[in-house]
């Protein structure tokens, strides 16, 4: 072990006035962290789902994303196509390699040219799936993995992102939860997006489409 | 970055008369407060939640050594790699030889605050790396040759007419010869030239507005895009943090990230919240191949069990900044070096020395609402106050305010005597200042009379009403 490592440790104690915690203290940290207690909770996080989808979507408007809400997933095809076309957007799309999404009818969209894997330079539009939408503040909640890479998320200029309405949660710590559900462990990346990319860095000024997407849309699908 | 604090007064002075300086600090006034207020009067836990954040930071500054080693564990079970540095030039040294294993020869970079306090850009460009920041208010001071002048909005201090002439001479090699003041225009230009950096960087460095012990993660709060960018394209992943940016678990960076993003820009939630652990796995189809975090302590693990201990509860959200009538009226860069503002009077001295940064602490109008509005709830004027004392104890502070202290004290000490003092000085005075009850000049107060007339003291002494009002009411 380094030697910055161990005088940093020592600092440490010294000011805490103790040497490596044991026993009873040890065992109760180690226990907040084998089963992490949740602190408060604001109560617009603890809505009924129906209120929880409603809530997602007013503050995922507000932060400036667009949403359009489709009867089920096999809607979700034509549903992009149209939204493509009323932005006078290309019909190049990348798809997350994604066997949920992949096995969406596509096919009934013969306009479309897809492609499926990670983003690349120069890709103008992708579509990708949500792990979670957080009502709380109108979040997408993405996972790093083979079927949803994370240059997905930053280098097209328009991301389209596919959620299930029953995949929104009300609270930041009920996503956690189901992540830990998911019993896969962390992810490398774990992405909370809320709305499309911004600065103010010119006169305080807010200017949307900074280095990410220049537009986020969600497409809700029922159940 | 060399520290200009000795001379703060000058400096302080210069920046009330930059005309350019004070139109863009109006931007300040105008923008942050407004939204923090209207972002907190939507969630009416706010209050309970800063004491909650209180509470929690201070459970892990207790057990700091416990928590350092989890997350240390836990990002190396994932395949990262921890290094430990004691200072600034062993946190420089780590990363450059992180950069040279890989051959790298340009760097992106997030916004980092540590990088600015550790001197990380200069240092690696004299070894012959470029870095590259990424982030567009650090970008715009890169293209400078500044320092942020505010740790969440670095170029603050800075008008669309300076960014246009700023692009303007830099951005002609990418095709872009006009010059335009718009800001829109302004981003996408930036947008544009960037993008092809971000693609061929070898190496990405960001902060890490916290880190978490149960997994091993580091989280990045960005509204751009560029942290992300600067992380999931290169080969390598360099996080640099602070050791006081731990947090428990998931739950607790919750409570953190409810109070973080409200109390700076006034947003319920930044755009991008990222948290990273590890580098890609071996499925994952991109990602960094390596994942490094750089633990820096450059004296704050002596700050614990002190009297500013309750300053590593600090979240660096700016609001203390935002609210400060100083800081409002001078900018960051008066203050001389990396962190300005009240929570940098209170950590300036600790980092770089009370001798060179004794100034600081004493450019505060004790106003409190640095305080008030701080989601750690860390008592600020309290702390510059024992500054103060500490510079007084160590005779640090000029002749002239010692010999006025000790003056004070030998009346204060002698109430007799002080109070037929100022009777006779409220009389000088209203005979000095004569009908109009206004004094022009006097000597020893010409920092007050320089700007403003002196109105005279009126009726009574403060003693002699109290006095009487007792009387009454007997």
């Amino acid at each position: 072990m380094s030697e910055a490592r161990e005088q940093i440790l020592a600092t440490i104690r010294r000011g805490l006035q103790r040497g490596p915690l044991a026993g009873e203290r040890r065992e109760q940290l180690e226990a907040r962290l084998a089963q992490p207690p949740r602190n408060l909770i604001p109560a617009r996080a603890a809505l009924p789902p129906a209120e929880q989808v409603e809530l997602f979507v007013t503050l995922a408007l507000a932060a400036a994303a667009t949403v359009e809400r489709v009867a089920d997933l096999a809607a979700v095809p034509a549903a992009v196509v149209a939204f493509l076309s009323r932005e006078g957007l290309p019909t190049d799309l990348v798809l997350a390699p994604d066997p949920d999404l992949t096995a969406l009818p596509w096919d009934g969209q013969p306009t479309l040219h897809i492609e499926r894997r990670a983003a690349v330079d120069g890709d103008k539009t992708c579509v990708a799936s949500a792990f979670a939408g957080i009502a709380e503040t109108g979040t997408l909640m993405l996972l790093s993995g083979p079927h949803s890479p994370t240059t997905l998320n930053f280098l097209p200029d328009t991301h389209i992102v596919v959620l299930r309405a029953n995949r929104i949660v009300g609270a930041y710590e009920d996503a956690w939860s189901r992540l830990r559900e998911r019993g896969q462990g962390m992810p490398r990346t774990v992405n909370w997006i809320t709305g499309p990319s911004r600065s103010a860095d010119i006169e305080q000024t807010i200017q949307l489409g900074a280095h990410g997407p220049l537009r986020l849309h969600i497409v809700l699908a029922d159940p | 970055m060399h520290p200009t604090s000795q001379t703060f007064k000058a400096n302080a002075s210069a920046a009330l008369h930059d005309a350019a300086l004070q139109r863009a600090l109006k931007n300040l006034k105008s923008g942050f407060p407004g939204k923090r207020a209207a972002a907190i009067a939507k969630l009416p836990e706010f209050d309970a939640l800063r004491d909650a954040g209180r509470d929690l930071k201070n459970h892990v500054l207790e057990h700091l050594d416990f928590y350092l080693e989890r997350f240390e564990a836990q990002v190396t079970a994932q395949g990262g790699q921890v290094h430990w540095a004691r200072d600034a030039a062993e946190a420089n040294r780590i990363v450059l030889d992180i950069c040279r294993a890989v051959e790298a020869r340009t760097v992106t970079k997030g916004k980092s605050m540590v990088s600015e306090e550790i001197g990380l850009n200069d240092f690696l460009a004299a070894n012959g790396i470029e870095p590259i920041e990424t982030d567009l208010g650090e970008y715009i001071i890169q293209l400078r040759h500044e320092h942020p002048s505010h740790i969440i909005a670095p170029a603050i201090h800075l008008n669309r007419d300076q960014v246009a002439d700023a692009f303007h001479a830099h951005h002609g090699q990418y095709g872009f010869t006009e010059r335009n003041e718009n800001p829109r225009a302004l981003m996408s230009e930036a947008r544009q030239v960037l993008r092809q950096r971000f693609l061929n960087a070898d190496v990405g460095i960001t902060g890490a507005n916290f880190c978490v012990a149960e997994t091993g993660t580091t989280v990045i709060v960005t509204n751009e895009g560029n942290g992300d960018l600067t992380q999931i394209l290169p080969r390598v992943h360099i996080v640099l943090a602070s050791i006081e940016k731990i947090a428990p678990t998931l739950e607790d960076v919750s409570t953190f990230l409810r109070l973080l993003s409200r109390s700076a820009t006034g947003q319920e939630i930044t755009v991008y919240t990222t948290f990273s652990s590890g580098p890609r796995r071996p499925e994952d189809v991109d990602g960094p191949e390596q994942f490094h975090v750089v633990l820096l302590d450059n004296g704050r693990s002596g700050m614990l069990g002190g009297e500013f201990q309750d300053m590593l509860r600090c979240i660096r959200c700016s609001a203390c900044l935002n609210h400060c009538p100083v800081y409002g009226a001078i900018g960051g860069h008066a203050y001389g070096w990396v962190y300005p503002g009240p929570m940098g009077s209170v950590l300036t001295p600790q980092l770089i020395g009370v001798d060179i940064a004794g100034a600081l602490p004493n450019a505060s109008t004790f106003c409190g609402r640095c305080e008030d509005v701080c989601p750690m709830r860390i008592p600020l004027p309290a702390m510059m106050r024992h500054w103060r004392e500490r510079e007084f104890e160590r005779h640090l502070s000029p002749a002239g305010f010692r010999f006025g202290l000790r003056a004070w004290a030998f009346f204060a000490q002698r109430p007799k005597l002080y109070q037929s003092v100022t009777r006779i000085a409220a009389r000088v005075l209203r005979w000095l200042g004569g009908r109009n009850g206004r004094i022009k000049s006097l000597p020893l107060a010409h920092g007050w009379t320089a700007w403003r007339d002196l109105p005279t003291p009126q009726g009574q002494t403060f003693q002699q009403q109290w006095a009487a009002r007792q009387e009454k009411r007997s």
